[in-house]
């Protein structure tokens, strides 16, 4: 369908990004790749008054290596991230999930920023945020703020930003040594969204796991922080299929896991069980088991 | 309306266009490439794929006005004096078509995919065409098709 008609500009600066976004009121909505957007306009599902398209923002571009992390730009491509050097250096896990995003024609277009901003429990790059500790930079007219992953996603679709913030950059933590990652996502066909994923970051030393970080794809509202599992899994030895299981079956806990065509929640509950096991052993460097 | 050029297979536009129009409306409508079709509508079947400044987009998710200033590239511009590229070729001599409609965006998909990896084996191919959907042929001549293709490439680019 042909979308319903609507207002654009194209600001050439962040300033004047915020402005307009501000100027334009709230039936405004910002246009960064537009792989999530334009579709919810060709489907009806979205009727902006007015696009701000951020495409020649010159300060949302670029990754940068800021010494404890990198600053991954808001309109850095999924396909810029898959192919950065620094991130596949200092944030492989980044990486690793983004390169399972929808197709290479999509990850051309399509945003880091954009998809973290779109906040689809689905996506595959909001639990990995949050699994990672980011740091989401905003802009409005008034100010600029750094909001954690934790408090980042409010609910289905919406982030803590006001509607007049625009998402500048996102901090990624670098790791350090020792540390392995790992994406583990089930979906039903090539380029559909995750029924459930994990995301996992497993540090090992003297044969134990050391520390861990793990959040679910698509087992609520927002992306889940595992933090049961994590817990229970410190100090594991990950070659203890039989207690690593065990600590694996808490992955459900806390969540409320959506029912649609492809899954119902105790379905998904026993794959956010499997996947994070499979997650964690391949983060160690074994066999997903 | 906001004005906008274009490049499309080697020749410059300058449109008046509606924001709302998307690229893929622009290449058919207006301009009357109707080389480009218009599959599914919700960015899934990767019928409508071109490549925008060298790289592969879904012309149905991409707005005209956003592609102002931009060298665009469809299936109708891939032949030079008269000559097939490499990758139209090998799509018509390994069979890679039965009803032909997603054949536009395959073979600029697979143009894409030798463009980053010269040299793709299967596994590599099928990743790279995941985008792009054929409903017709069961994909395995597409992907002899691409092998063969970016072989001739290497060799024989017009």
């Amino acid at each position: 369908m042909i979308p319903a008609a609507f207002d654009y500009a194209r600001p050439s600066s962040l300033g004047d990004a915020v402005e307009a976004l501000t100027d334009a009121g709230e039936d405004a909505k910002v246009l960064a790749g537009g792989q999530s957007l334009l579709p919810l306009l060709r489907l009806r599902l979205a009727y902006p008054t007015v696009l701000i398209d951020l495409g020649r923002v010159p300060e949302l571009q670029g990754i940068a290596d800021e010494g404890d992390h990198i600053r991954i730009g808001a309109m850095a491509t999924h396909d810029d991230v898959v192919r950065s050097p620094l991130v596949n250096a200092a944030c492989p896990l980044i990486a690793l999930a983004t390169a399972t995003v929808a197709d290479p024609a999509v990850r051309h277009r399509g945003t880091f920023g954009g998809a973290l901003a779109h906040a689809d429990p689905a996506g595959d790059l909001p639990a990995v945020a949050l699994a990672l500790d980011c740091v989401f930079l905003t802009r409005s007219a008034s100010e600029g703020r750094e909001i954690p992953a934790a408090e980042f996603f409010v609910d289905y679709l919406e982030t803590a930003m006001d509607p007049g913030e625009i998402l500048v950059a996102v901090k990624v933590p670098k790791l350090g040594a020792g540390w392995g990652y790992h994406y583990e996502k089930f979906h039903r066909t090539a380029q559909s969204w995750a029924t459930v994923g994990v995301a996992a970051a497993v540090h090992r030393d003297d044969g134990t796991i050391q520390d861990v970080k793990v959040a679910l794809t698509n087992m609520g509202s927002t992306p889940v922080r595992a933090g049961a599992v994590e817990t229970a899994v410190r100090g594991l030895d990950p070659h203890d299929a039989t207690s690593l299981a065990a600590a694996c079956d808490q992955a459900d806990q806390g969540t409320s896991p959506p029912a649609d065509l492809h899954a119902q929640p105790d379905y998904r509950r026993h794959l956010a069980r499997v996947l994070t096991r499979r997650a964690i052993r391949r983060a160690a460097d074994l066999e997903p088991g | 309306m906001p004005r906008i050029t274009v490049t499309v297979d080697g020749v410059g536009y300058e449109e008046e266009v509606e924001p709302r129009l998307l690229l893929v409306h622009l290449l058919r409508d207006t301009l009357g490439k109707t080389g480009t079709p218009i599959g599914c509508d919700t960015t899934n079947c990767g019928a409508c794929t071109v490549l925008m400044d060298g790289k592969s987009v879904k012309s149905c998710s991409v707005l005209a006005v956003q592609a102002d200033g931009s060298e665009i590239t469809t299936v109708e511009g891939l032949s030079a004096n008269g000559v097939w590229h490499p990758m139209q070729r090998a799509f018509h001599e390994e069979h890679a078509l039965q009803c032909g409609f997603c054949t536009p965006g395959m073979i600029i998909a697979a143009i894409d995919l030798v463009r980053t990896d010269p040299d793709p084996d299967d596994a590599t191919i099928r990743e790279g065409l995941e985008g792009n959907l054929c409903r017709c042929t069961g994909y395995c001549n597409i992907v002899r098709a691409v092998r063969r293709g970016a072989q001739e490439m290497g060799v024989n680019t017009p």
